[in-house]
């Protein structure tokens, strides 16, 4: 039997791109031009200076928050802010759970498909502040506009991961319920909601907590809620009160956070 | 009755499923469909109710002419027809006695499925099945907090909430172990016999298929090679079928586990009567 020398050294082969020369020509190419868009990035040590000024005694009233002076703004704020949560997400799921119906391949026919996917891209592809900049310029400053904002943000969300959910739902159970000569509606009561509901409960409590979050940022375009009484508070040069504003809004989101994901488990 | 007259499904790949598929199965009785995988056997069963369309042929049950109706007409024959899966499809999130409800879909209006409030009669009748099957006290319970067999029996409940005139089942005990197989092909058998139900099972297993069935048909390659009594099953036959392959040996394993669950059984009995 004839002794077979096996190789003792191995390198793990290039797996991007293959050839040597394109893989260090890339590699380079990236490199400079990198280094060439930091070179024209202009940087006015002046106004860091007093940025960083400024950072400092927002520091300090981040450290020593105003609760009370602007207690009555700030908590007109938060109730607003959590109303528009609450009902933009409550009326953003009960309009994206047909359209999520309508974008799932396996139960729409072709046409509704197309339309509510494109319902679903169109308010996935608009970021919160533009639609909120653009329902401020419609209907003005205030709640109203941060209510449609927020449901229209709702509507992409739910929409597209419900219907995702929905096109992996386990073809057999509906089969199952189709061959008992269920109409198209008991199927969707009987064979697609049991089987996506806890996915359904889970996502609308994890958008309440982004409609919250959300809400303080448009609150800053005009579009109300505790953003808007932040902004005035940091025009106003005010960081106590702004300090307080952010700890109030940090506290919340990781209440709403931590219940909210509590509560996913508990719907398993 | 139920009669398929040259029936024909060729999927949009090209793939050819069956090959004029011809057969009869009066009242009453209990038909095993065999053949290897891809043979067409799930196209088969699924072509008669319409969860999959044939291409061409007919089948006809009773007096329906199944191959030819519309949308609706269609519902109201699929309610005729009760249908059990190999790996149960119960939907696991409901409740058992939803899960046996849900065979009266096809009979009532939305509404009351929507609401829970079916007719008295039917929760009458869920129950009476549950009870037949040996699950009265898991009516309430998940599905999914159920074991394979009795997963199984669920099915087999919900298929016959339908008042079904023809049973569907397919490949009932592929996720099952030997001794539960036998229970429920055994449990099969006696319900279609006690309505004279007429039953196609769609079986890989042969030597269940010879013991419980009353006649058995031979699917190859979408084609009928095979339409007899279960005795006249021979190994050539079965080669036939499945091509090359040691039958003998394979009965032989079959029969011991019957000999083992036969086995098991006298233990039980030793064993509960000396308690």
């Amino acid at each position: 039997m004839t002794k077979q020398s096996y190789p003792t050294q191995w390198r793990r082969p290039p797996q991007i791109i293959q050839a040597k020369h394109w893989r260090y020509l890339v590699t380079f190419g990236v490199l400079l031009y990198l280094i060439m868009a930091i070179g024209t990035v202009e940087v006015n040590w002046g106004r860091v200076v007093e940025g960083v000024e400024r950072g400092q005694r927002f520091i300090a009233g981040f450290l020593q928050p105003d609760f009370t002076t602007r207690w009555r703004d700030i908590s007109r704020g938060l109730i607003e802010s959590l109303t528009m949560t609450f009902t933009s997400t409550v009326v953003g799921v009960l309009i994206s759970i047909p359209i999520g119906v309508g974008a799932a391949r396996n139960l729409a026919p072709r046409w509704v498909y197309y339309v509510c996917r494109s319902v679903i891209a169109v308010s996935r592809s608009l970021q919160e502040i533009i639609v909120a900049i653009f329902f401020v310029a419609l209907f003005g400053f205030g709640a109203f506009a941060g209510f449609l904002t927020l449901t229209f943000a709702t509507i992409g969300f739910i929409g597209k991961l419900l219907a995702e959910d929905i096109e992996d739902i386990d073809e057999a159970q509906a089969e199952a319920v189709r061959a008992t000569g269920a109409s198209w509606l008991q199927l969707i009561n009987y064979a697609v909601q049991p089987q996506v509901m806890p996915r359904l409960i889970g996502l609308s409590l994890y958008r309440l907590d982004i409609n919250f979050r959300e809400s303080a940022v448009i609150g800053i375009v005009g579009a109300g809620g505790i953003g808007a009484t932040l902004n005035t508070s940091l025009s106003r040069y005010e960081y106590d009160s702004s300090g307080a504003i952010l700890i109030i809004i940090i506290a919340i989101v990781m209440m709403t956070e931590y219940s909210s994901s509590h509560l996913r488990r508990w719907v398993k | 009755m139920l009669t398929v007259d040259k029936l024909n499904k060729t999927y949009k790949t090209g793939d050819k499923a069956l090959t004029d598929v011809s057969f009869t199965v009066p009242k009453g009785q209990v038909v095993g469909l065999i053949g290897p995988s891809g043979a067409g056997k799930s196209t088969l069963i699924r072509c008669i109710n319409r969860l999959v369309e044939p291409t061409s042929g007919s089948v006809r049950l009773n007096d329906t002419e199944i191959s030819r109706l519309s949308v609706g007409e269609l519902r109201r024959a699929r309610r005729r027809i009760g249908m059990i899966f190999q790996e149960y499809a119960l939907v696991e999130r409901l409740t058992v006695m939803e899960n046996v409800l849900s065979g009266r879909l096809g009979y009532v209006p939305f509404w009351r499925s929507f609401l829970r409030k079916f007719p008295g009669d039917d929760i009458a009748k869920a129950y009476r099945l549950l009870d037949r099957v040996g699950l009265m006290a898991h009516a309430d319970k998940r599905a999914d907090a159920l074991s394979g067999g009795q997963r199984q029996r669920v099915g087999i409940a919900r298929a016959l909430e339908q008042d079904p005139e023809l049973m569907l089942i397919d490949e009932p005990t592929a996720s099952l172990d030997p001794k539960t197989s036998r229970q429920i092909m055994r449990l099969l058998v006696e319900i279609c016999a006690e309505s004279s139900l007429p039953a196609i099972i769609n079986i890989h297993d042969v030597v269940l298929a010879q013991q419980f069935t009353d006649r058995i048909i031979g699917l190859q390659a979408g084609q009928v090679v095979f339409d007899g009594s279960p005795n006249e099953l021979t190994e050539a036959v079965l080669t036939q079928i499945y091509g090359e392959e040691d039958w003998t040996a394979m009965r032989r394993g079959a029969a011991e586990d019957a000999e083992a669950e036969a086995e098991a059984h006298r233990e039980t009995e030793k064993l509960m009567s000396a308690l």
